[in-house]
């Protein structure tokens, strides 16, 4: 099918991408008929829905994940606990867990929110861990002589040198769960990952459409927390790292 | 306008009518061991699939990295373009590149190992360099002073000291590709995923227990036998390495 493409342009030449291109900028008939699917509209929509579940998710896995790893770090404890939380983390099944969520807990935004989170903690967890439990002793001794609050020395001296590793985990976290968030339409959210799924109401170009997208948010996301990270890191990291 | 995906809810009767276990099927429980008993034999070639998806993406994503790896090791500048390349192989979801490759490679298992392949790379190229890079200086400068060519530091010097890094590189790129790989299902590349997502049906609890407890247990499998096989790779353990 060659498609009529925006505003005259033959599109259709460039084959299915340029079909895909589109079908973001201009609703269709579904494949399914009747109603019509595609177009900015739809896509800004289920843009919106992925965004918003990412950033409950990874906002809730820092909270509940990052004070954790900070006191065990601070207090060299633990170190078993958080490391493989870690390593279990990375063996669970995203299909798997978004699934059984569903099924036995039912569909959502918070059973889902939940799941993501899951995901994101124990990255943050192992991350912030290791960073905090690796600044440098002498530095935290040297807080400590100079009469510092043990909150003190986690706020003012351990967080700022561990803000690197921390953001690491914090980076692989997001991606774990805007990457998982294309699923959720299995558990009756509508992300642009209905696009991937339901190939039968949009059509390979959707579908195809669907995954350009998905990888432009990871990237664009990826790319936000990378800059946030590089506005926490204080100057003197950067200078000890170029 | 924005109209709902295929009606997962929907359970497809025939899938339940011939099993046994009573009536723990007919209402869905979270787990009917009684089925299991039953069906085992419906998990064997999915839990093959999966072991061929993650073989190949590990073993191609390895000598993909370590041939990058050796090369920015040779050419340093070459370090940054690679690192931020993988970077975005890593980034893009999998689930996507599946589709991205679709005009490519079409569906079936091959769009699934590629991509798998190229989420692998950055995990494994970023262990491999770090390794090499934390090899003593002392340690090169005596391989070079009793004699060693340049590739004989390398492989007989380097790349054995970066062991222990570059095994958990593996480690921690396999697991996370068994966990991945399950997503394969969607790419038409089969894997567990499919009794996760068995008939466009993901209600049925124990289904998706049994998938994703395999996947679990290949998962801490691999694990356990690469940690195994740094430990005999590298028997002195130059340092502990936190993975």
């Amino acid at each position: 099918m060659i498609a009529p493409g925006v505003a005259g342009l033959p599109i259709g030449a460039f084959g299915l991408f340029g079909d895909a291109f589109n079908f973001v900028f201009s609703g269709r008939e579904a494949e399914t008929g009747g109603v019509t699917v595609g177009g900015t509209g739809q896509v800004i929509d289920l843009a919106t829905t992925q965004l918003e579940v990412t950033v409950f998710a990874l906002a809730v896995a820092i909270v509940l994940a990052m004070p954790v790893g900070l006191w065990l770090g601070h207090r060299q404890k633990g170190e078993f606990l958080a490391v493989s939380a870690g390593n279990a983390g990375r063996a669970i099944p995203e299909l798997a867990l978004i699934a059984l969520m569903a099924a036995a807990i039912g569909v959502g935004m918070v059973n889902l929110v939940v799941a993501l989170a899951i995901l994101g903690i124990p990255p943050i967890l192992t991350n912030t861990f290791v960073g905090i439990s690796q600044v440098d002793r002498a530095s935290v001794e040297a807080a400590r002589g100079m009469g510092m609050t043990e909150f003190a020395i986690v706020r003012k001296v351990e967080l700022p040198l561990a803000v690197p590793t921390i953001m690491g985990g914090v980076r692989t976290a997001g991606i774990n769960i805007i990457a998982t968030a294309t699923i959720a339409p299995l558990a009756g959210i509508l992300t642009l990952g209905d696009f991937i799924i339901a190939r039968n109401v949009y059509g390979d170009a959707g579908v195809l459409a669907g995954a350009v997208l998905v990888a432009l948010m990871a990237l664009a996301l990826e790319g936000t927390l990378a800059a946030i990270q590089w506005a926490m890191t204080s100057r003197g990291l950067k200078l000890e790292r170029s | 306008m924005i109209e709902p995906a295929t009606s997962f809810a929907a359970i497809d009767q025939s899938f339940f009518t011939d099993r046994s276990g009573g009536g723990c099927i007919q209402e869905n429980k979270l787990f009917c061991p009684g089925w299991v008993v039953d069906n085992y034999d419906r998990y064997v070639d999915p839990t093959l699939q999966h072991l061929v998806l993650v073989g190949s993406a590990v073993v191609g994503g390895f000598l993909i990295a370590f041939a990058l790896a050796i090369l920015a090791h040779r050419h340093r500048f070459l370090q940054t373009p690679f690192l931020a390349g993988t970077g975005i192989l890593y980034t893009i979801p999998s689930i996507s590149f599946f589709f991205l490759l679709l005009p490519i490679t079409g569906r079936g298992p091959l769009t699934a190992i590629i991509a798998l392949t190229a989420f692998n790379l950055q995990i494994i190229f970023r262990n491999i360099t770090n390794g090499l890079r934390n090899v003593p200086p002392n340690v090169t400068e005596a391989a070079t002073g009793i004699g060693m060519t340049r590739s004989q530091v390398l492989w007989r010097v380097e790349i054995p000291l970066s062991m222990p890094e570059i095994i958990a590189g593996l480690r921690i790129a396999t697991v996370s590709t068994v966990a991945l790989a399950t997503l394969a299902v969607f790419a038409n590349g089969g894997g567990l995923g499919t009794e996760i997502v068995s008939g466009s049906n993901i209600t049925f609890k124990t289904g998706i227990i049994v998938a994703g407890s395999i996947a679990v247990i290949m998962a801490i499998v691999f694990d356990g036998v690469l940690l195994l096989t740094g430990k005999l790779l590298a028997p002195w353990q130059r340092k502990r390495v936190i993975t």
